[in-house]
């Protein structure tokens, strides 16, 4: 047992002593919390527009200074010929075009319509997509007000929203989750798997092997710092959470720690599942990071919606452990739940993380033999 | 020259030897290609809507056919139990709720006007707030539609509507991989660029061999060159091959000019090149290099705008950007595939690229010592 602190020390001296690997363990959680929490925003804000007015009356103005105003679009060009909105959309400036017919405002008062026609830039589709129904509803807003100038008794069904669980719409909701997943996994998984088998590249492993430590303890010598370590990446991304955008567990803070406890235990044995079947560092990094890393920020859902995923990825994603521990951490954080509602997942990631040790032992066996 | 030339052969030597690496430079490409092009997707469809009808009118009815003949919803209750309808939005049956009131056809009638109340489930902010957007959309439409009926029965020449078409350039249908495709390619070309070049050289100084190469007269520049082209190399043929693959898997259209991309892609792997070489001179072991560089590529594709466009973001990211190489490349490379954009257009992204590059390439000749 003193032989075992002893190597755990040893352990974490290395790690301490390296600047780079603090890097990854705390700047990573951190910089992906504050860029999640304050640089990535999926709606749109001061698009660049153009406009060709073929009219320039009343009321096509009114309409475009009505555009303007929101603030979703900014106006970058008014544009006089219909060929030159190629060229706009292919310097990048603009991201949607409007094209007013000619005799807009007569044709909309005497017949009774005319036509606006929206160009969009679908090389980014989510963006064309929110530009052509914010600009929809800014129209369809202002006919309302054409025509209630001649009509005061437009009937409108006036529908209003409660969003539940997340009453600010706050984006952190969805990736602080998120984060802690992947980041977990990261750390364990791959810091485990490339320092586990440098060893083995260099063979130092067999000096260790050779000490009067036992495999076992090697092992757990190996895996204990980033066990704890990876406690504090949950305690400072819940922190971060917590102080810079005000997001509370709702559930039980000591049920999320020992949930965590089992899936940084699933990402070590993850770690030196890899590691045993490694031979070189670089696979090691290659297969932590292509075997690990892609399917955890795919499946995390953080960014991306598994329900509009193809059917298939509905599939895989049964046996992708952060998929799992998402719904816990949701579960728990967000909506407040306790053990009962999590029970399903904290088996399977139980499960998961036997099956990965079993495999461990298996492959380390025939090694010493 | 003829020693940098056997400086290089030695490197494409050294690489290809490596059974495992030569696999990854291609094995890397059709794994993303594989998973992340279908999977990343914003695209909300199917939002699972369960309706409470309390009135039972004819115009609740009128409104939930015209919520049923939406594309985005997948109608999947109706029902007048509250209580049921919150079970299911709690339990992540149905993602709206829309509670038609009691009174509704009648305070249409009568007061000329009614609240309806949407409950959604806003976990995800980005897809309720999407969700929302289309539900109002389908109650402005019935608003109008109203207001069209109703003009009609007392003065239907007071009546001006504007039509809206939309049409959608470069994209039509608006397919999420001709977006996602040139942003994973980004990714890859970055990570090839910045993970074996790096990888290459810290390697070289654990097993020892780069004192080898510091004791023989070859000039700094010589070795940084050495270093740089077959890693550029490497990188443009995962390019290609990405794009190929790009083509053959989800026929993607390529609308610009390939010299154009490619002349722009040398460029950025010089930069990032020149920021591996720099970031090696201060790793001494491989998985240390690993931890940096995996910090690095994070922050700078996740500023990118790989996912979101950059304009929203604020002030001091896109200053950020500014000097962020994948921010660049993530621009012109969407705007040279999908819209045909011209070396005119990219100008100013050569601009940004070239400064950078002169940048990294200065930080690692500083950094590169050869002596001890």
């Amino acid at each position: 047992m003193k032989r075992l602190a002893g190597f755990i020390k040893k352990e974490f001296i290395h790690i301490f002593r390296d600047f780079r690997t603090l890097i990854f363990l705390f700047g990573i959680p951190a910089a992906q919390i504050l860029i999640f929490g304050f640089a990535v925003r999926t709606d749109i804000k001061n698009a660049g527009i153009a406009v060709l007015d073929k009219s320039k009356d009343e009321i096509s103005t009114g309409l475009i200074s009505k555009l303007e105003s929101s603030d979703f679009f900014i106006l970058k060009q008014n544009l006089l010929t219909g060929a030159q909105i190629d060229q706009v959309f292919k310097s990048g400036e603009i991201k949607a075009a409007f094209i007013f017919e000619t005799e807009f405002g007569k044709k909309l008062i005497n017949e009774g319509s005319a036509n606006i026609q929206i160009i969009a830039d679908g090389s980014e589709p989510n963006v064309a997509n929110l530009i052509s129904s914010y600009a929809k509803a800014i129209i369809t807003d202002y006919t309302m007000e054409i025509n209630s100038i001649h009509n005061p008794s437009t009937i409108i069904v006036d529908p209003e929203v409660r969003m539940y669980y997340n009453p600010n719409l706050e984006s952190q909701y969805m990736f602080v989750p998120g984060v802690i997943a992947i980041v977990l996994l990261l750390t364990c998984a791959m810091m485990t798997s490339v320092t586990i088998t440098r060893e083995k590249e260099f063979g130092t492993m067999e000096v260790l092997l050779v000490s009067p430590l036992k495999p076992i303890q090697v092992i757990l010598g190996k895996v204990m710092p980033y066990f704890i370590l990876s406690l504090i990446d949950v305690i400072l991304i819940l922190l971060l959470s917590w102080l810079v955008f005000d997001i509370p567990i709702k559930g039980s803070l000591v049920l999320l720690m020992l949930e965590s406890m089992l899936y940084i235990m699933l990402g070590l044995s993850l770690g030196i599942m890899i590691s045993t079947i490694a031979k070189t560092m670089q696979q090691a990094m290659f297969t932590s990071l292509l075997g690990l890393m892609l399917p955890a920020i795919v499946f995390s859902g953080f960014v991306f919606n598994l329900e509009s995923m193809p059917e298939i990825y509905n599939w895989l994603s049964l046996i992708i452990p952060p998929r799992w521990f998402l719904t816990i951490v949701k579960n728990i954080m967000i909506k407040g739940m306790g053990f009962s509602f999590v029970l399903k997942e904290t088996f399977i990631l139980l499960a998961m993380t036997l099956v990965f040790i079993t495999i461990s032992t298996i492959r380390f066996k025939k090694r010493l033999e | 020259m003829r020693t940098i030339l056997y400086l290089i052969r030695k490197e494409f030597i050294q690489i290809f030897r490596s059974k495992f690496l030569s696999k990854a430079v291609f094995g890397i490409p059709i794994v993303q290609m594989l998973i992340l092009v279908p999977a990343f997707t914003l695209e909300i469809k199917n939002i699972e809507l369960c309706v409470v009808d309390h009135d039972m009118s004819a115009e609740s009815r009128q409104l939930i056919s015209k919520l049923r003949g939406s594309d985005f919803f997948l109608l999947k209750h109706i029902t007048f139990n509250k209580d049921a309808a919150d079970n299911l939005l709690h339990s992540n049956k149905c993602d709206l709720v829309l509670h038609i009131p009691n009174n509704f056809s009648k305070n249409i009638v009568k007061e000329g006007g009614e609240k309806v109340v949407v409950l959604a489930n806003a976990i995800n902010a980005a897809s309720a707030q999407i969700a929302w957007t289309y539900l109002r959309a389908v109650i402005q439409d019935y608003n109008s539609e109203l207001v069209i009926e109703n003009l009609h029965h007392s003065s239907p020449d007071m009546l001006s509507m504007i039509n809206t078409t939309n049409r959608f350039w470069y994209n039509p249908t608006l397919n999420y991989k001709y977006y996602m495709l040139p942003g994973i390619l980004v990714i890859l070309v970055t990570a090839i660029g910045l993970l074996l070049a790096g990888l290459n050289v810290v390697r070289e100084k654990e097993i020892g061999t780069i004192e080898q190469l510091n004791v023989t007269p070859i000039r700094k520049y010589q070795f940084i060159t050495a270093k740089l082209v077959p890693f550029l190399l490497i990188g443009l043929v995962d390019l290609a091959f990405g794009l190929l693959l790009g083509k053959i898997l989800f026929n993607i259209p390529f609308n610009g000019s390939l010299a154009l991309l490619f002349l722009y892609s040398s460029f950025y792997l010089v930069a990032v090149l020149g920021l591996a070489l720099f970031l090696s001179t201060i790793s001494t072991t491989q998985p240390q290099y690993l931890f940096v560089v995996f910090f690095v590529v994070m922050i700078f594709v996740m500023m990118s705008g790989i996912f979101t466009p950059t304009e929203s973001m604020p002030h001091w990211a896109q200053q950020f950007n500014l000097v962020n190489p994948a921010a660049y490349f993530m621009r012109v490379i969407r705007m040279v595939m999908l819209k045909g954009s011209g070396f005119a257009d990219v100008l100013t992204d050569f601009r940004g690229i070239v400064l950078i590059g002169i940048g990294t390439i200065s930080l690692a000749i500083w950094r590169y010592r050869k002596t001890v």
